[in-house]
């Protein structure tokens, strides 16, 4: 492929750009389902295409085509070019990238099993012993599950020199159990709501969800929370587990410090941020035991977010961002990090795809374990009254990233250190750095998952990405319980 | 653009390399550019295009769908290949019907008004320079209003097509044109959206000036307490919460017993001021005639004076509708051609929307000059579903959120989150204004109107 980012480059540099990048990628998925016995949905997809990425007159253009042919590439740069010089048009300075020094690199996702190799039957045979197990108890009239998997190639090259090849693989897993009755529908997921769990990883993802083996308990559970009382409202302390957790990191830290949005880059769509760069090392983010890092590196785990190079040719990187609850640092780019006084990217840009251009996402932003060693158990023994709540059910918040609103699945109250009930419809709300800074109890690393998120939206047109939210069982004290329900 | 021609002649190479009993092809793509700006600069500015196959494969009752974006003979080959092995080796499928032949797929016992053409040659031809040039009169709109504004303003030209082994094959074609502006002062905002197939229709100027107009009159915000109240919705924040119950108004939903209106067709949910129709002809609407097996869509009656009237089906969920225990209980069973493509899980919805008019039309501004006190919302914003029987949803006012007060505006107020049922709130409608087409960011497009609504229930403020 690098035939046709030659030509591309080559293309643009005839026509005068100052900076031009490519990417050309080839995406391979998988996805099937099966619902109420049957399979649902059975497809493969495949998508080929490239894009040139230009600065020409101080200001951006961008065009992508699943043309690879020689002329088809060509156009496409001079096409990216001419978009360029309309952007000059309106604009109030000339776009300053950050140094990068070109990388020549190879890098692939580590896996132990290609899921591509697993056969379709066993996969389907896998998601309908699922739906045995859910359906085998009385009560549940709904249950859905999915296997999917993917594969992208891409290789980036740029007028500076970089030439980088990466090929990544994922997988993700996850399933449903519903139990309507009366006027009220519940529902259970596993291993996490809306998709499962998804990582970078091999089809060894599959076998450590221990996916059977949790069904009649999550159905169950469905079919309890028609008997369980409603989660009281008031303040409570609640204790989270890790997978709502890792959405909330994802809501209340992890969009805040797109530096994109606290540049009013987003400010039509996804939004802004409270995170005004004044902020940067003087704002008390949460309490002392509040500790996050955005680690796109393999180190930090196989998360979305976790890749060799971004795409805009940056490597991966592990940015302080949060340590001992003082705010330290945001998600940059190289055209954004000279805002915040640095002289590199944070290495944060990704695209959807071939057709999409790169903008600055969450890579893995986790929180960090606790130091003393906590079990959940452990935790709940130390509470003397409280909510558990588990695994998302609904999700909201703010423009600014201020007032978010979450409700959970399933609750237990937890009394003199022990789950006394069963509570249903558990919700809970706040303001983003009150409820980080109520954080009082984080459990340690054998508690900790990095949990992907599938279906992160940013971006106009939107794009749909990946992230990874490492997280264990935390406790907050003093939160706002069931507002939710309030006057309806 | 790939044509129709070039589509048909695509789908006999495909009908050649099967050795399936039926093979159906869906083609979709077409070009977009889009230009977005922030900080009274254009930033990112895009253009792409594309072409996508995808082939469906059936062999008794077994079926499995394989897609690509390359057109080439082994690329055809392979997708083939893909999709035959896919459904090869599914269980069969009892519920899966043969494929529609072109009798089937255009018959209906209601007349349907066909669709008038949705291609406008001068939306195809927008420019980077046209587009810039838009931009560049709504950042003078923000520089006179001393503002820093962001937004968009995007064109492209689409084609979707079916062709199926039974002879069927149907093509649409259409442009589109877009643009949405926010406004930004020290501590207040304001927004405003369209978009048509037809950019003649858009007035960026006049949507410029009106969000730039909300952004002034609502700057230093006062916080007042959450609370059941009256509200007046734009058409925007009307759309993008009635959005989220659509998804409702599908048989499959009903069997799978997760819609909130199971059991509840023929009951009167809403007020009886509340009439809506599914209806891809209306003059207001987009997309194409036909579904994801190429059924042309019927316009459909959902709710009529608040009463659930109907819901849509794909084919097969009719088929098994009839056979099930609410076969009796649901109003007409038939294809309405609202079904997604096959193989899925979520069958069918309307996509269509159209509130009908009300009798007694008001303008917003009339709706303000009746209200003693309120909250006038432009938009709202991350609605997502906190119950789905009772259809409790939650989510933020955005951009542009007033007191109303003695009749008139009282400036801007902090934005409020709202946990409001929407059974409750079509139940709560005082008044409408005349239904337009409606854009926002959290539900598909639709012809609906303002509304005032009596005791929504907001429960948070936030800090801006």
């Amino acid at each position: 492929m690098k035939h046709v980012a030659n030509w591309a480059l080559n293309a643009a540099a005839s026509r005068g750009v100052t900076y031009a990048d490519v990417r050309v990628i080839a995406h391979r998925s998988r996805s099937l389902t099966t619902k109420n016995g049957k399979v649902g949905s059975a497809s493969d997809a495949e998508s080929v295409g490239m894009n040139v990425r230009v600065l020409a007159d101080g200001a951006w253009g961008f065009a992508a085509s699943a043309e690879l042919g020689r002329g088809a590439v060509e156009a496409t740069a001079a096409r990216a070019v001419d978009i360029a010089k309309a952007s000059a048009r309106v604009k109030r300075e000339d776009v300053r990238l950050a140094p990068e020094k070109p990388a020549v690199a190879e890098w692939r996702t580590p896996y132990k099993i290609d899921p591509f190799t697993i056969s379709v039957e066993q996969n389907i045979e896998l998601l309908l012993r699922i739906d045995a197990e859910l359906r085998s108890v009385a009560g549940i009239t709904l249950a859905e599950a999915n296997l999917n998997f993917s594969r992208e190639e891409q290789w980036f090259a740029s007028s500076e020199g970089a030439d980088i090849h990466q090929a990544k693989l994922s997988t993700g897993a996850g399933y449903a159990a519903y139990a309507f009755a009366g006027n009220e529908i519940q529902k259970r997921s596993y291993p996490n709501s809306f998709g499962g769990q998804w990582q970078n990883k091999g089809y060894e993802l599959i076998e450590e969800l221990k996916l059977v083996e949790n069904a009649r308990r999550i159905a169950e559970e469905a079919v309890a929370l028609h008997k369980a009382d409603q989660c009281p409202e008031g303040k409570f302390d609640i204790i989270l587990d890790s997978s709502q957790l890792g959405l909330q990191i994802h809501e209340s830290v992890g969009h805040p410090i797109e530096l994109d949005r606290v540049l009013g880059m987003e400010a039509n769509f996804a939004g802004t941020s409270f995170l005004t760069l004044d902020k940067l090392r003087t704002l008390r983010y949460g309490s002392d035991l509040v500790n996050v890092v955005a680690d796109a590196r393999q180190a930090h785990g196989p998360g979305l977010g976790t890749f060799g190079f971004d795409d805009e040719g940056v490597a991966a990187q592990c940015m302080p961002i949060i340590k001992n609850g003082l705010f330290t640092g945001y998600l940059s780019s190289r055209e954004t990090a000279h805002t915040i006084g640095e002289t590199r990217s944070g290495g944060t840009m990704r695209a959807e795809g071939w057709n999409r251009l790169p903008m600055i996402r969450m890579t893995n932003v986790s929180l960090l374990p606790g130091e003393k060693p906590l079990s959940l158990e452990q935790l709940i023994a130390a509470t003397d009254h409280g909510i558990l709540m588990q695994t998302n059910r609904s999700w909201s918040i703010d423009d600014k990233r201020y007032n978010f609103q979450f409700g959970c699945e399933i609750g237990w109250e937890v009394k003199g250190g022990m789950r006394v009930r069963i509570v249903k419809n558990p919700s809970y709300s706040g303001i983003t750095t009150e409820f980080w800074n109520s954080l009082d109890a984080v459990c340690s690393r054998d508690e900790w998952t990095l949990w992907g998120t599938p279906n992160c939206g940013k971006g106009q047109p939107q794009q749909v990405m990946g992230t990874g939210h490492g997280a264990a069982p935390a406790r907050f004290r003093g939160i706002k319980v069931g507002s939710a329900f309030k006057g309806n | 653009m790939l044509t129709k021609e070039q589509a048909a002649d695509v789908f006999d190479r495909i009908e050649n390399l099967s050795s399936s009993d039926e093979v159906e092809v869906l083609f979709s793509g077409g070009k977009f550019a889009l230009t977005r700006f922030a900080n009274n600069t254009i930033h990112q500015n895009v253009a792409e295009e594309n072409a996508v196959v995808s082939v469906r494969t059936v062999f008794g009752g077994r079926t499995a769908r394989a897609v690509t974006n390359k057109f080439d003979d082994e690329s055809l080959r392979q997708v083939v290949n893909s999709s035959e092995s896919l459904a090869k080796v599914q269980h069969p499928d009892l519920d899966l019907l043969p494929m529609p032949d072109a009798r089937e797929a255009g018959e209906s016992p209601v007349p349907t008004r066909s669709v008038a053409s949705r291609y406008f040659e001068k939306t195809a031809a927008i420019t980077p320079e046209l587009r810039a040039e838009g931009v560049r009169k709504i950042v003078g709109v923000a520089d006179q209003h001393k503002l820093t504004t962001a937004g968009v303003f995007s064109s492209g030209e689409s084609f979707e097509g079916i062709f199926n082994s039974r002879g069927l094959s149907r093509w649409h074609t259409q442009t589109s044109a877009e643009v949405s502006i926010t406004m930004l002062a020290a501590d207040s905002s304001g927004w405003q959206k369209a978009n048509s197939p037809d950019v003649a229709s858009l007035d960026p100027l006049r949507l410029a000036e009106t969000a730039a107009q909300k952004a002034v009159e609502s700057a230093s915000p006062r916080e007042i307490p959450a609370g059941k109240c009256t509200v007046i919705l734009e058409p925007a924040a009307v759309l993008d919460i009635v959005g989220f119950m659509f998804w409702d108004y599908s048989g499959m939903a009903i069997l799978d017993q997760r819609s909130f209106l199971t059991g509840r067709i023929g009951t009167r949910l809403f007020g009886e001021n509340i009439t809506i129709m599914d209806d891809v002809t209306h003059p207001r609407q987009s997309g194409s005639p036909f579904d994801g097996e190429g059924m042309t869509r019927k316009t459909i009656p959902l709710v009529e004076s608040g009463i659930i009237k109907r819901v849509v089906y794909a084919r097969a969920t009719a088929e098994r509708m009839k056979k099930s225990e609410y076969g009796n209980k649901v109003g007409p069973i038939e294809p309405t051609g609202h079904g997604f493509t096959l193989p899925n899980e979520m069958g069918e919805m309307p996509l269509n929307i159209v509130f009908a008019p009300t009798g007694n039309p008001q303008t917003i501004e009339q709706m303000i000059a009746s209200t003693e006190r309120g909250i006038l919302v432009t938009r709202l914003w991350y609605i997502r579903e906190v119950e789905p029987f009772e259809k409790v949803l939650t989510g933020m006012t955005r951009d542009g959120t007033f007191l109303v007060e003695n009749g008139r505006l009282q400036g801007g107020v902090r934005n409020f989150r709202f946990n409001e049922s929407l059974i409750q709130m079509l139940s709560n409608v005082e008044a409408m204004s005349i239904p337009v087409r409606s854009c926002g960011e959290e539900s598909f497009d639709m012809v609906v109107p303002a509304m005032k609504v009596k005791e929504f229930n907001f429960t948070e403020v936030t800090k801006f």
